[in-house]
């Protein structure tokens, strides 16, 4: 038996767990964690430079190993400073244990200094949320948040800790086993028989991929399985890694900034194997117009997915590598000629817009630039902007775990600290940020916490000084009635980011490949900074709330 | 009137659970009709009846009800809606002021 504060055994519980790195920062609240973590030989702590950041490393990590990652925030401004990062995580199903701390019990509903309802402001936003009332419960409640984050559809869990409970004595008798994931449901024989009977009729079926399967860790086995069925595939964007850019059935992402002949191809087929989506607007536009005629097999982990916004003819419930498995023999091997011709000549008559070669005229040149001369394992991550689009339509993606993007809540400010995150998840691989500088702006204090670390990452600032992808609304959808979203002072992005100590490449001085090859080369964080015209559009794209099919730009290789 | 019919919930019974049922609710602005609610068997569960209005979402509902870690079961009853119009009643005399 061994007598120790809650905050001990929360700590002992997290090492027990494989913890080894924490973002955070402290405060009045979580100051009994902070004493008990500063004696953990095991755990490090990563100072954020704001609870935003913290929470972003952590998504940095959970994106890279697919395994729960710890986040901590004291109590108040703290908690509310992690939200956004919370529901960033929830959107995308990403698995953290957020920990806070809170006001003292008697406290509680007073209005105490720096108390705010973190349990009731996290219950949208989570997974599944605790108030631990007591030390002894931190036995059951440590391992079993990190249970329901990683279990079949992962996401985020938040632990709220007051102040007492964290400096409460308890005996602890023997720990429990740290938690493991539940198993995922069983698939039903009759699906897997009905869906492999569904898929060899089809004559022009389309494989749909999305973030569940690289969730899944699927992605070989959707590869195997496309080709087989020589079946097409098109991703969301929080799929884009799970095929090579290149591979020959590979036809794209769907949706609003999709290649034209991506979305014409999907009004083509008869029956779509929608894996790992949830049928987002962003994806499917005005969803029923979406592919009326198809047969939709629809595979997901939670059943909420499943005829959600498009009844499928079969739903299928259950892990995807699992399903995949199962399938994968008895599909038939077949050519499907005529269908794959068809995809061919549509791409012939309507080329792809982003370019095929590389190059320093326009940014998807330059991010297929960067993406050739960086090694194919790194990580890249984005903001959120033009810059994202043009990433996902450019970048040469190779597979697996590569992409982390903020897809479901699209949050600016997501690529630095989760870029930083990544690095100390994976430290050794590069790491890419396509930024701009809007976005770069929101989360900047993290170019601290990167020097602090000198974590090998290399952020790609697109600077066109204004809210791009906003502006490019305003001047498609309300007359060009640009308003507030332009940045009048230019910042010496240089100057700011040396003052961090950051390396930086300028590319508005000199452009060559040698440049931009010395600074992927260089260790520690690195800056390309690129100025890009205002008028630099993400195009061919779909207007918010109409049909796939309808679609400005990208009838001609612009 | 709307045809009712009543989800029937049973869930752990702590201090959290209600706002995280009615959570569902509130993001639709799916108004509840009635709730009841209370503790079963040794008190460490408590059975929830919700009057809600016939509607297509209710079904997505229900999942979303099965995936709370504090809901156990979840199940849809339209013979339960009698018991709150007894209720109606009681519920329809003038409230007590305490002075
Ligand atoms: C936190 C947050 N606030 C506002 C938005 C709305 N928004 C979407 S894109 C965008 C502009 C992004 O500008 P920048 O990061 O410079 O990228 P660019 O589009 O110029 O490439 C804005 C304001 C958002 N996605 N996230």
């Amino acid at each position: 038996m061994q007598k120790m504060t809650g905050a001990e055994c929360t700590v002992r519980l997290l090492e027990r767990q494989g913890i080894t790195t924490i973002a955070g920062i402290p405060g009045g609240t979580n100051l009994p964690l902070y004493d008990a973590l500063s004696r953990s030989e095991t755990i490090t702590h990563i100072l954020a430079r704001h609870e935003q950041g913290a929470g972003f490393i952590a998504q940095g990590m959970a994106r890279t190993t697919g395994k729960p990652a710890v986040c901590l925030a004291t109590s108040g401004p703290g908690a509310t400073n992690l939200v956004t990062a919370i529901a960033d995580a929830k959107l995308d199903s990403v698995p953290l244990v957020c920990i806070t701390g809170q006001v003292p019990t008697p406290l509680i509903g007073t209005d105490a200094f720096q108390e705010v309802d973190t349990y009731g402001m996290s219950i949208p936003i989570t997974k599944h949320n605790f108030l631990v009332r007591s030390a002894q419960d931190l036995l059951t409640v440590i391992p079993e948040a990190f249970r329901i984050a990683m279990s079949c559809r992962p996401g985020p869990v938040l632990v709220d800790i007051p102040r007492d409970v964290q400096v409460e004595e308890i005996a602890v008798d023997a720990f429990p086993l740290p938690a493991s994931a539940d198993a995922p449901p069983v698939v039903a024989q009759s699906d897997i028989e009905k869906a492999a009977q569904m898929i060899n009729s089809a004559s022009r079926p389309v494989l749909w991929v999305g973030g569940g399967v690289v969730a899944a860790q699927a992605d070989a086995l959707c590869k195997e399985m496309a080709e087989t069925a020589s079946m097409p595939v098109t991703m969301t964007l929080m799929g884009l890694s799970v095929i090579p850019r290149d591979h020959e059935l590979n036809i794209g992402m769907l949706g609003m900034h999709a290649e034209r002949y991506t979305n014409m191809a999907m009004e083509g087929c008869d029956l779509i194997v929608a894996a790992g989506v949830r049928f987002d607007d962003r994806a499917t536009g005005k969803v029923n117009e979406f592919c009326p005629n198809a047969k939709v097999i629809h595979i997901d982990i939670d059943h909420c997915e499943l005829d959600k916004l498009r009844s499928a003819s079969l739903g299928i419930l259950g892990d995807i590598k699992d399903v995949f498995s199962k399938l994968l023999p008895k599909i038939d091997s077949k050519p499907r000629k005529e269908w794959n011709e068809y995809l061919g000549a549509l791409k012939a008559a309507f080329p792809q817009h982003a370019p095929m070669e590389s190059g320093f005229e326009s940014p998807q040149k330059f991010i297929r630039l960067v993406g050739e001369i960086a090694d194919d394992s790194a990580i890249v991550t984005t903001d959120v902007g033009k810059h994202q689009m043009w990433t996902a339509q450019s970048y040469p993606f190779t597979g697996g775990r590569q992409w982390l993007t903020s897809g479901g809540l699209g949050t600016m400010g997501f690529g630095l600290p989760v870029a930083i995150g990544a690095a100390l998840a994976a430290p050794d691989k590069k790491v890419l940020c396509f930024s701009g500088d809007g976005s770069l702006l929101m989360n900047i204090q993290e170019l601290a916490t990167a020097v602090e670390h000198n974590v090998n990452i290399t952020v790609i600032l697109f600077n066109n000084q204004c809210l791009g992808l906003v502006h490019q609304q305003q001047e498609l959808f309300f007359e060009g009635n640009i308003f507030s979203c332009e940045y009048p002072v230019a910042l010496d992005y240089v100057t700011i980011l040396r003052g961090f100590g950051w390396h930086v490449c300028d590319l508005a001085e000199d452009c060559s490949e040698e440049i931009v090859r010395q600074a992927l080369a260089t260790e520690g964080p690195c800056l390309i900074h690129m100025p890009v015209s205002r008028d630099e559009k993400v195009l061919p794209m779909v207007p918010p709330g109409a049909a796939n099919r309808v679609m400005i730009g990208g009838d001609s290789n612009g | 009137m709307a045809k009712r019919t009543v989800l029937d919930i049973l869930v752990k019974n702590h201090a959290g659970v209600m706002a995280h049922i009615t959570g569902l609710f509130s993001r639709r602005a799916f108004n509840v009709e009635a709730i009841l609610c209370l503790p079963v068997a040794d008190g460490a569960t408590s059975r929830i009846w919700l009057l809600v209005n016939e509607d297509g979402r209710l079904e997505q509902m229900m999942r979303q009800m099965r995936k709370l870690q504090d809901v156990y079961e979840v199940a849809a009853c339209s013979e339960y809606t009698s018991v709150f119009s007894d209720l109606t009643s009681v519920m329809n005399t003038e409230m007590e002021t305490v002075e």
